[in-house]
């Protein structure tokens, strides 16, 4: 696989890896994930896909630092992932978003400078700049000022991006990104995540709907509590892979989506 | 007419009780935005009730002091806050459940401790206020409590909102979120102790809530909840004690009414986010 320059990459000589080496979850007594390997570089589009309870979303908190690991590491450009980092963001489902919370669409873009501005220091001309083409990257100039509350499903997964533009990561975990959105607003966003990909940007999103993978996804993991297969969307995500993801059914425990 | 209204202001135990109702009521207001926007309000409450044993035990143990109380007060909230969590994640019970036997519990016990040890007379003043008796040493108290707390508060406004409206995306921005809400837990115990001698800890939640919850009907920006509820708070508290004399009624409970009139009438007239407004406007879109 060649890799080709990336905007978003380009101040660093060397190209971006995120490696998952043989990582384990645990909640509580539950066994969450286990065995999963995998590695994705800059410029990739990764889609997880499993059942309800397959660990999609765990492994993306994972991956973001919000749960411990019990087993196994996570490797971001050589190094373990902290609990958290500049350049990793994370987009929470939708539907776990407090959408009625006082904040204009500005206001939680300008989030994603919190780990330039800290806890007091007030906003920089580097960091409104970041903010201001965050937002019109999104096409949300003319929503700035908008109460989050009074946006439609594809704008408020546009302003979760934004966050994580202004935030300058360079990889971005989606949970169910296109769920609850309509066919205009899907179309929108693949082509947004399209995008983020080829900048150079490394877009792993957790994926229900079986039909359009082929259309948004260079890579795909295949998951049902551990890993079935991961690979190019070409090679791995076949009948044959795919029966055998979503008939191992769901081992045990209570059900997460 | 003119004198009936200005004569509370001539003795200077007043005017001090107005001025404690103006700072108690202006930094439970501010507090209040955090505890509507956490949506807490149950947990505080049940907080506010763990006050009186703290109370108790501490005047039990050392007498009344300027400081007593307050420590007393601290103590037990922290330990019976700190104590449900313990619970809750040593048993298969939820934090609520927890919380409610060991404040009800805890309260019980103060109750029976403070008849025990002769201050009958004064539990109503902790269970309801009692604004006329505030001390110039109570002011004061209260007084380096308000400027902790807004100080405290205010330092943290842009991790505390962020961990408010999305923890874990916060938490993968480097906020301290878990550390974030014990800290402000903390702060709004202290905020509470602070209103005890204004509306006593059975009320203390009314002014620990409603002045943000009345703003939030009528504004959308975060900055007006919390300043808005802050000058909501101090000026309808003042304006209840005062009311208090002049129509001779008890002040902590005229506070909390005098409030709750407030966002009643925010609940019904809101151009934005009242029923009314509301009902019209479904009536136009049918």
């Amino acid at each position: 696989m060649t890799h080709p320059a990336h905007e978003s990459c380009d101040h660093c000589g060397h190209h971006h890896e995120l490696r998952v080496e043989d990582l384990q979850v645990r909640y509580r007594e539950v066994e969450a994930l286990r065995g999963v390997n995998m590695s994705a570089s800059c410029g990739s589009c990764v889609a997880l896909i499993g059942p309800n309870g397959a660990g999609k979303s765990t492994l993306l908190k994972a991956i973001a630092g919000l749960l411990p690991v019990s087993g196994g590491r996570i490797l971001w450009r050589g190094t373990k992932v902290a609990k958290w980092s500049r350049e990793i963001a994370y987009l929470p489902q939708r539907e776990n978003v407090d959408w009625h919370f006082p904040i204009t669409v500005r206001g939680v873009v300008r989030m994603g400078r919190y780990p330039q501005s800290g806890w007091w220091r007030p906003f920089s001309v580097d960091d409104e700049n970041a903010i201001q083409r965050a937002i019109e990257w999104m096409d949300l100039a003319d929503l700035g000022d908008r109460q989050i509350s009074a946006l439609s499903g594809g704008q408020q997964q546009r302003v979760f991006l934004a966050r994580a533009l202004a935030q300058e990561a360079h990889v971005l975990l989606l949970d169910e990104p296109f769920t609850g959105l309509d066919r205009t607003s899907k179309n929108a966003l693949a082509k947004t995540l399209r995008k983020l990909t080829e900048e150079g940007r490394l877009v792993i999103a957790s994926h229900h709907d079986l039909d359009t993978v082929r259309d948004i996804y260079d890579e795909v993991l295949l998951l049902n509590r551990k890993p079935l297969a991961f690979g190019p969307v070409a090679e791995v995500f076949t009948g044959e892979q795919i029966e055998k993801t979503f008939a191992a059914g769901v081992a045990g425990g209570k059900e997460r989506a | 007419m003119i004198d009936w209204l200005l004569e509370p202001f001539q003795h200077p135990f007043n005017q001090r009780a107005v001025l404690a109702a103006l700072l108690i009521g202006f930094t439970n207001g501010y507090a209040s935005a955090f505890v509507v926007l956490r949506k807490s309000a149950l947990k505080v409450g049940s907080l506010s009730h763990a006050l009186l044993p703290g109370i108790a035990v501490a005047i039990a143990v050392v007498g009344l002091h300027d400081w007593s109380a307050f420590l007393g007060s601290l103590f037990a909230a922290l330990l019976i806050g700190l104590g449900s969590l313990a619970v809750s994640r040593g048993s298969r019970l939820d934090q609520d459940s927890a919380l409610a036997i060991l404040y009800t519990a805890a309260f019980s016990g103060g109750i029976i401790l403070l008849r025990r040890i002769g201050v009958t007379q004064e539990m109503e003043d902790w269970l309801f206020g009692n604004i006329m008796g505030l001390r110039d040493g109570d002011l004061w108290t209260n007084f380096w409590i308000s400027i902790t707390a807004l100080g405290t508060l205010t330092a943290l406004h842009r991790p505390l909102l962020m961990t408010l409206f999305d923890a874990e995306v916060a938490a993968t921005l480097g906020v301290p979120v878990r550390a974030l809400n014990y800290l402000l837990m903390a702060v709004l115990i202290v905020v509470l102790i602070s209103s005890l001698q204004a509306v006593g800890c059975m009320l203390a939640i009314g002014l620990l809530v409603t002045p943000a919850a009345t703003v939030y009907l009528l504004t959308d920006s975060t900055n007006a909840l919390f300043w808005g509820g802050a000058v909501l708070g101090g000026i309808a508290s003042a304006l209840a004690v005062l009311i208090g004399w002049w129509i001779n009624i008890e002040q902590g409970p005229a506070i909390v009414l005098v409030l709750g009139l407030l966002f009643l009438a925010a609940f019904l007239f809101s151009p934005q986010y009242g029923l009314i407004a509301k009902s019209r406007h479904s009536r136009a879109a049918q």
